[in-house]
């Protein structure tokens, strides 16, 4: 095949979110007729990269060249009308319309403003039948399985004349034949000309399907392999590379605690038996802490370690099992209860979940604190400050100043005020769900002393953590979680970024087209 | 208490332009009712006050008012309670009201807004069914308890004038809702609750509870609110007392700076925006080229007003911390 010339040209294409630098100088060729696999861990960049390419977010540094003119996308329908279209992970249709009304969304066939209802299904029906969709154009999209979502999704960008069409993550939740079905589809699409850039972690749809992969790794593009070089081994190699420097100074720190912990973790603190969660409800999951131990939960964005977490705090509804703490087992299925007995959860958003953006810093620390220290209900406000004040000297959080507004804090500061208010009812149980996300490495060093700080003092610590090198620099022991269920247990010494990757990522051997 | 300044200065610019307007206004007898209604729609106001801060709305508020006003002279005169289990009852039962509809809300998800809109109508369709709509009224009697309605508190050494006794309930209903909004455990929740209901969940702070409490408390005020506007006017027909009620107690908690989407509102400030409301209505009654009939007309236009003036500030505090603080995620 002739080397076309790229559609999409990105030189050293660089983005900075609130102090992380997310991308940093990517380059990146994107041509007709060419399935493209971008692969890399959580946080690598690869999702940040293409919302660039679809106007979602603008870049800050490098360029980016449409038909080799240097342009900037501004807005999803700049994109739109340079070719660019991208299907989200969460699909974004109008479930209460029809398929046709999806696909002709914004740009329905009207005459003075009344819809032509025969030139809506007649335009929709031509592009459900280029990407092979058999079913009628009136069906509602709320009656569709995700598979057949998709392909809406896909009939709708094509119908916006995308000659550039980006997946994120298309396959994460379609079953093996719809897989298949979609693979198929790409495949014939490119074969039509479209450039398709398919995100994903599926390492075997990777080596299936894709033309070339492109590998990042914190922001940068790490590795290429064309066609005949792709090769498992290597995809791996090169999406978990080795640990950085700031890191091992960290490590050096840990181990003398570590081991400390080690003998204190032979007692049974949480027990968790047959928890089934409503996100993989035919999943059970076993598992037990030991007093003082840091278990870290392993897996890919949507391998359920979110939800067994929220679960066990009772966020969501647990739809069977047990939990319990010190061998008693857990009255009450809300989170109030589990609060009580002492279950703390750090949650993943903490902007939606965890902060009282418009209440100071004393009142987000001390809010769980003032039940335990009041009198007859009332807030002890002296005892209040003084703890407050403690927990800030603790964390150093900065500035020191107990009335600021908490959405004035900078990222790893609201990370250590959410952490603060558990950290003041001393959790026996402390659950955490991505605690470092979105903070600078030294914030991250010193929220993990924190998190070993209290297990020290006897919690059993559980958290969900996506960067392999931090599982491995924080916990005891992993537990590596894929589609809803436990896929492996690893010691931190038998650990490695390959280990864990291996039974994390999806390997479907079975199910080759 | 920052945020109570700007209503304040509007209630004072109303009174002082009606004041110049009107020579009977600044009178003493008008003065002392004045005080007295902005007592008795004061108190309607504190109770929504907390429904609102946890982003929830009560619209029952006329019913339960029609509903208390109805059966207080019902209870002591047709059935022959005396007036302390008269008063037992209402307050029972008005509690009862806002904790079946705080439940419906917390436990059942059902929407605020249509619950307490059945409740509206259905409270007033009881008070009206259970006296076949006639007018009840206490024949004479109870002076005692309609003391607490239109009662005078006389000051010494002060002829003309004295404080009417709703005023002593609504300062004791807000000094108790201060204490409970500023230090207590659940007052501080409740506040949390409004400002970011799933973070609240997600710190084991009870919501649901608190829902609940925040309607029973509402209930409970506009159950006492109406035994005193039945007290102070002696007599209630079943089929206009309370009337719009609720919508003059959100209309001051909303002047008073309470938002709706709930976490923020302060007791002085909803008591400022019940007062702005009355002195309107006196103003319009008292002003001789203001019709009588544009009442409502007027009251919209200045809620209006209020509330758009408060989101301006809102908009431009906003844009100054968003300057100062660039670069926050």
């Amino acid at each position: 095949m002739i080397e076309s010339a790229p559609i999409v040209r990105c030189r050293g294409v660089g983005k900075r979110f609130a102090g992380v630098q997310a991308l940093r100088g990517v380059d990146l060729d994107i041509r007709g007729g060419e399935i493209l696999a971008l692969i890399g861990a959580n946080g690598a960049g690869k999702s940040t990269l293409m919302k660039i390419l679809a106007g979602v977010i603008e870049h800050d540094s490098g360029e980016v060249h449409v038909d080799g003119v240097a342009t900037r996308l501004r807005g999803v329908r700049e994109a739109m009308r340079a070719g660019i279209a991208l299907v989200h992970q969460e699909l974004n249709l109008a479930e209460n319309l029809d398929i046709a009304s999806n696909i002709a969304l914004g740009r329905e066939p009207n005459r003075w403003g009344f819809l032509r209802g025969r030139d809506l299904n007649r335009q929709a029906r031509e592009w459900m039948d280029r990407v092979g969709l058999e079913i009628s154009a009136d069906h509602a999209v709320e009656s569709l399985s995700i598979g057949h979502r998709q392909m809406v999704e896909v009939a709708k960008a094509l119908s916006m004349d995308a000659r550039v069409l980006i997946l994120d993550e298309p396959t994460s939740s379609l079953s093996m034949v719809e897989t298949r079905r979609l693979l198929g589809l790409i495949r014939t699409l490119a074969d039509q000309g479209v450039a398709v850039v398919y995100i994903t972690h599926r390492l075997d749809e990777v080596m299936r399907c894709a033309d070339r992969a492109v590998v990042l790794r914190d922001g940068a593009v790490t590795a290429e392999f064309s066609k005949t070089a792709l090769n498992r081994d290597a995809l791996v190699q090169a999406m978990v590379g080795t640990i950085r420097q700031v890191a091992l100074a960290e490590t050096a720190l840990s181990d003398g605690a570590a081991s400390a912990r080690g003998q204190a973790a032979a007692t049974v603190r949480l027990q968790v038996r047959g928890l089934r969660t409503m996100a993989h409800p035919s999943e059970s999951i076993d598992l037990s802490i030991g007093k003082g131990e840091i278990v870290g939960l392993a897996g890919i964005v949507g391998a359920g370690r979110t939800e067994v977490l929220r679960s066990i705090f009772g966020i969501d509804r647990r739809l069977a099992g047990s939990v319990e703490i010190d061998g008693r087992a857990l009255r009450g299925g809300r989170p109030a209860h589990a609060t009580r007995a002492g279950i703390a959860l750090v949650p993943e958003d903490r902007q939606r979940d965890g902060l009282f953006a418009e209440d100071s810093l004393c009142v987000n620390a001390s809010i769980v604190r003032i039940a335990r220290e009041s009198m007859a209900g009332f807030i002890r406000t002296s005892a209040e400050r003084a703890g407050v004040s403690r927990m800030i000297d603790l964390t150093r959080i900065s500035p020191v100043r107990q009335e600021r507004m908490a959405r004035l804090f900078s990222g790893g500061n609201q990370q250590k005020i959410v952490l603060s208010k558990w950290l003041m009812s001393d959790p026996t149980v402390f659950l955490l769900d991505e605690p470092s996300r979105g903070v600078d490495i030294g914030a991250r060093a010193e929220i993990h002393a924190l998190i070993r700080e209290s297990a020290n003092r006897g919690a059993a610590v559980l958290c969900a953590v996506s960067d392999i090198e931090e599982l491995l620099l924080l916990c005891d022991r992993i537990i590596v979680m894929r589609d809803g269920r436990i896929t492996g247990e690893l010691s931190a010494q038998d650990a490695t970024e390959e280990s864990i990757t291996r039974l994390a990522v999806h390997e479907r051997e079975e199910c080759a087209a | 208490m920052k945020k109570s300044i700007g209503i304040a200065s509007i209630l004072i610019a109303i009174i002082v332009a009606t004041a110049i307007l009107s020579p009977n206004f600044l009178t003493a007898y008008n003065i002392e009712n004045l005080l007295r209604r902005t007592a008795l729609f004061g108190i309607l106001s504190v109770g929504v006050g907390f429904v609102i801060l946890t982003a929830g709305i009560d619209l029952s508020i006329g019913g339960v008012v029609c509903l208390a006003g109805i059966l207080t002279p019902y209870l002591l005169t047709q059935m022959g309670w005396s007036p302390t289990e008269t008063v037992a009852m209402i307050v029972l039962m008005s509690i009862a009201i806002g904790v079946l509809q705080g439940g419906l809300v917390a436990y059942g998800r059902i929407q605020p807004f249509l619950v307490t809109l059945c409740g509206l109508l259905m409270f007033r369709g009881i008070a009206r069914g259970i006296t076949q709509d006639q007018t009840q009224g206490f024949q004479g009697q109870f002076q005692d308890l309609r003391w607490l309605g239109n009662g005078r508190i006389s000051i010494p050494w002060v002829e003309h004038f004295a404080v009417p006794a709703p005023v002593l309930s609504l300062v004791i209903i807000a000094v108790l809702s201060m204490i409970f909004l500023n230090r207590t455990v659940w007052g501080r929740w409740m506040k949390a609750l409004g400002r970011n209901p799933s973070a609240a969940l997600h710190s084991g702070i009870p919501v649901a509870r608190l829902q609940v409490l925040a309607y029973a408390i509402c209930s409970l005020l506009a159950g006492y609110g109406g035994l005193l506007f039945v007290c102070d006017v002696g007599s209630a027909q079943p089929s206009d007392f309370g009337n719009f009620y609720e919508l003059y107690a959100i209309a001051a908690a909303v002047l008073g700076g309470y938002r709706l989407a709930g976490g923020e509102g302060s007791v002085i400030g909803v008591i400022i925006g019940a007062a702005v409301m009355q002195v309107l209505r006196n103003a319009i009654t008292l002003v001789p080229w203001l019709p009588d009939t544009a009442e409502f007309a007027v009251i919209g236009i200045v809620i209006l007003i209020g509330v758009l003036g408060d989101e301006f500030l809102r908009r431009y505090a906003a844009s100054r911390v968003r300057t100062q603080t660039k670069g926050i995620s």
